[in-house]
């Protein structure tokens, strides 16, 4: 199989170290600070805003691929990016345009989906 | 047994009954799981660019496919049996963020299609995109002035 040869494991091994040590963090602020989780992502997002806008994060995406570009730091960087990328074609108007319609697609399938799952699924009866 | 007497004895007296923080044992699960999923989100990457998408487009893919199988498996109330095991292993990734919207919009359907799935969607994702998408355009707005 071609695709199998041209897999870069390093990159891969990279991956699954920096993607998991991000979690641990996430797990080392669950366990001491009593976040909950919705604090938990909102903060790994605009972490993630400052570090892409700040332009430290692409380094982490160049070194680990799918690792720093997976966790929602990444998709925070992600919104940067495209905020800064399009505000340096059109001005403030690309600041607001830029940052979502580079997320696009993971926002809408997220919308998308939940909608559709719920047309499907039964919610499960609470044990409490 | 000794009446407890000060805030103190009663604090080490808790703190002796209470069951250790597995801290150590859940950062090793948050990290095994974190890793499988982002080696699952690169393994799809890879496989975009082998096809001869570019860097952008593959990894939007990978974004809406990882949603999409959180999606499945929230829906197969598989997912919080994942999250259990894996704290932030699961909750930190996109899943995590594609979970919080799909797990309401189906514990919800009972409270109706508009106020219940469509508003109750975004108890978790909302936030998360109010301070993700304004900070983004802060940035935005700054990097028109420095650049």
């Amino acid at each position: 199989m071609d695709f199998f040869q041209s897999i870069d494991f390093g990159l891969l091994v990279r991956c699954f170290i920096v993607g998991g040590l991000i979690c641990i963090i996430g797990q080392i602020l669950i366990d001491k600070t009593k976040l909950t989780s919705a604090r938990i992502l909102v903060v790994f997002v605009t972490v993630g805003v400052i570090l892409g806008g700040l332009g430290i994060y692409k380094y982490v995406i160049d070194f680990a691929g799918c690792g720093a570009t997976v966790p929602l730091l990444g998709f925070g960087a992600n919104l940067a990016k495209g905020a800064i990328e399009s505000a340096s074609e059109q001005g403030v108007l690309g600041a607001f345009i830029g940052g979502v319609k580079a997320s696009a697609g993971g926002i809408a399938a997220a919308v998308f989906f939940g909608y559709i799952a719920s047309l499907i699924a039964k919610p499960k009866i609470k044990k409490q | 047994m000794n009446p407890i007497e000060t805030a103190k004895e009663y604090n080490e007296y808790v703190e002796a009954k209470s069951p250790k923080s597995p801290i150590f044992k859940n950062c090793l699960h948050a990290f095994l799981v974190g890793g499988l999923i982002c080696s699952i989100g690169q393994l799809i990457f890879e496989f975009c660019t082998f096809k001869g998408l570019d860097t952008v487009s593959a990894n939007n893919i990978v974004a809406i496919s990882l949603i999409g199988i959180s999606a499945l498996l929230t829906s197969l109330n598989l997912f919080n049996k994942i999250g259990k095991f894996a704290g932030a292993g699961s909750l930190v990734p996109i899943t995590g963020f594609a979970n919080s919207i799909v797990s309401p919009a189906i514990e919800y359907k009972s409270e109706g299609y508009v106020l219940g799935v469509g508003s109750k969607m975004f108890t978790v994702a909302g936030p998360v995109l109010v301070y993700g998408i304004s900070a983004s355009i802060l940035v935005g707005i700054i990097s028109c002035f420095f650049i």
